[in-house]
């Protein structure tokens, strides 16, 4: 897929809660066709701590009005200083970057957020929508104030929440969820995206399941489009570049 | 007009702007965003003898105006280079540059004899310098006497342009590049990381899982020109001058300070078009300041 750069503007830039805001962005150019779980690297203006660019999953993406969507945590100083942009200034963004959960698929499949791992699960579920049929989501979140565009998520599938303090939705994380833990399991393929510990249960969850589980890594990245070789996951393959041959790994692959 | 090639020893660039080893992969990766056609020459990731997997993940931290680095010559080894990737690239209309490492000085040459068949390389860059690698790499670089060895016997094998380059992480770099040139270099480039550490303070752990790792960026920009000035002085033949270039003004002053043509390494990872944005900015650079050739601003300090 060919790579972009382009400078967007920033058509709002809304806080949904202590932790999380987003930034919705129009390209000027007509925006190229982007697959579920694919990111940008976004870069961070006037940081004198930070240097490098962020990689933010691809949240959302209206093709009529040319925006792409991002949801992003405050996890350090260069997100601050991107939570800090106001509408009307603009945004370099690399993209699309990154592989995709296997696509087009016609089994009945679960998709799995975790934190900040719900944000690719929005746009991944209105893609399948796509394809004519409702994915079921599972999202997992600290407590009932930290959930994030409840009525977003509501109209692209079926969802399921869990909150650790038991708020909302089944106590305990995604793992502890009765989807994942039934006689029966009904689902055929697993998507997920989260903190590496809920990734690695996930995996064993499914490991001698007849399920296809594939996750989207977030490991740490310079350039994004597999030049300089710091993002590597170890996989029964040797190490490979999360950035052009992730962030989707099967778990089968995945040497943790 | 302004003349921007340069006789870089035999080595003829279109301008003065390169890319540095394990910055810009094999430049493919960069195809959609720079016409490679336009560079005075692009160095590709270090190759060594046989395939390396590289050190353990995490192998790089952000730091203030830089990062640092640890991937290890992570790279399929020079066969995969030869038969697979070299097949993609030779037609590029630039000069096409090889960096090369090994552990062992055999491995060196052989890696070497190798690169010295494809028709449409046109130099090695002899990597002497990564702080990244437990045998080989530095150790080469950072005394006279190995470093003299293994450029001797590289040079005995590989018969087109040969680049040595430099550690900064010695006492003296100026003594190094002498070595370089007594042994038979015709370059020599400078400077690789600075060798470097960070901590985690929340874990107490580093933050690299080789503990240290090799600094780049503009943080060590003052460093690497510092040590061109140094060595171009030193010695007759030309230096590349590298370190934290991040637009043409950068390049400008590794120019000035004696460098005759220069490389982009980190800055690509922050804008992939780095390089065109260096070249164009060259250019204007001579044209408002009535510089017709930038060979007649190599060295002015």
């Amino acid at each position: 897929m060919k790579k972009y750069i382009n400078d967007f503007e920033i058509v709002y830039n809304l806080r949904l809660n202590k932790d999380y805001f987003i930034l919705k962005l129009m390209c000027e150019d007509e925006l190229p066709a982007i697959l579920p779980a694919q990111f940008a690297e976004v870069k961070i203006e006037d940081s004198a701590s930070t240097f490098l660019r962020r990689p933010i999953s691809i949240h959302d993406v209206n093709y009529d009005k040319n925006t792409i969507t991002l949801l992003i945590r405050l996890a350090g100083q260069g997100t601050s200083k991107l939570a800090e942009k106001k509408s009307g200034e603009l945004v370099s963004l690399v993209y699309p970057l990154g592989n995709s959960f296997s696509l087009p698929i016609q089994d009945k499949v679960l998709l799995i957020g975790g934190g900040c791992g719900v944000a690719p699960m929005l746009y991944t579920a209105k893609y399948f929508m796509q394809f004519g049929f409702m994915p079921t989501l599972l999202l997992g979140y600290r407590d009932k104030e930290s959930i994030l565009r409840k009525e977003k998520f509501g109209k692209y599938g079926n969802v399921f929440y869990t909150t650790e303090d038991g708020s909302f939705g089944e106590k305990g994380t995604v793992i502890d969820h009765s989807l994942l833990n039934s006689e029966v399991f009904e689902f055929k393929r697993i998507y997920a995206c989260g903190p590496e510990a809920m990734l690695k249960n996930v995996a064993d969850k499914t490991r001698n399941k007849n399920v296809v589980c594939e996750v989207s890594l977030e490991n740490m990245m310079a350039c994004g489009i597999g030049a300089c070789l710091c993002c590597v996951q170890n996989t029964v393959n040797g190490h490979r570049c999360v950035c052009t041959e992730g962030p989707v790994f099967n778990t089968k692959d995945i040497i943790w | 007009m302004v003349n921007l090639a340069i006789d870089f020893n035999g080595l003829k660039l279109k301008n003065p702007v390169l890319t540095a080893s394990g910055t810009f992969g094999y430049g493919l990766e960069f195809a959609d965003f720079v016409d490679l056609n336009k560079l005075g020459g692009f160095i590709v990731k270090g190759t060594t003898l046989k395939h390396r997997e590289g050190n353990p993940y995490p192998r790089m931290a952000e730091t203030a105006s830089g990062m640092l680095n640890a991937v290890g010559l992570q790279n399929k080894g020079v066969d995969v280079f030869c038969n697979d990737i070299y097949p993609q690239i030779r037609n590029y209309k630039t000069n096409i540059i090889v960096n090369v490492s090994g552990s062992t000085i055999d491995e060196y040459v052989k890696t070497a004899e190798r690169i010295n068949q494809l028709e449409n390389i046109n130099a090695i860059e002899l990597n002497i310098s990564c702080p990244n690698v437990k045998e080989g790499g530095m150790a080469f670089g950072t005394s006279c006497t190995a470093a003299a060895e293994v450029i001797k016997a590289v040079r005995n094998v590989y018969h087109k342009h040969l680049m040595v380059k430099l550690s900064p992480n010695v006492t003296d770099i100026v003594s190094i590049a002498k070595t370089a040139e007594d042994n038979g270099a015709d370059s020599v480039s400078l400077i690789n990381t600075l060798l470097g550490m960070a901590i985690d303070i929340k874990t107490r752990k580093p933050k690299l899982s080789t503990i240290t790792g090799g600094l780049s960026g503009p943080a060590i920009k003052p460093v690497a020109i510092r040590m061109v000035w140094q060595v171009a002085k030193a010695i007759r033949i030309p230096v590349c001058g590298i370190g934290g270039i991040m637009n043409a003004d950068d390049a400008i002053e590794f120019i000035l300070a004696g460098a005759s043509c220069i490389q982009i390494g980190t800055a690509n990872f922050i804008d992939p078009r780095t390089t065109t944005s260096v070249i164009n900015g060259i250019e204007l650079y001579c044209l408002k300041n009535g510089i017709k050739n930038i060979n007649e601003i190599i060295g002015m300090i």
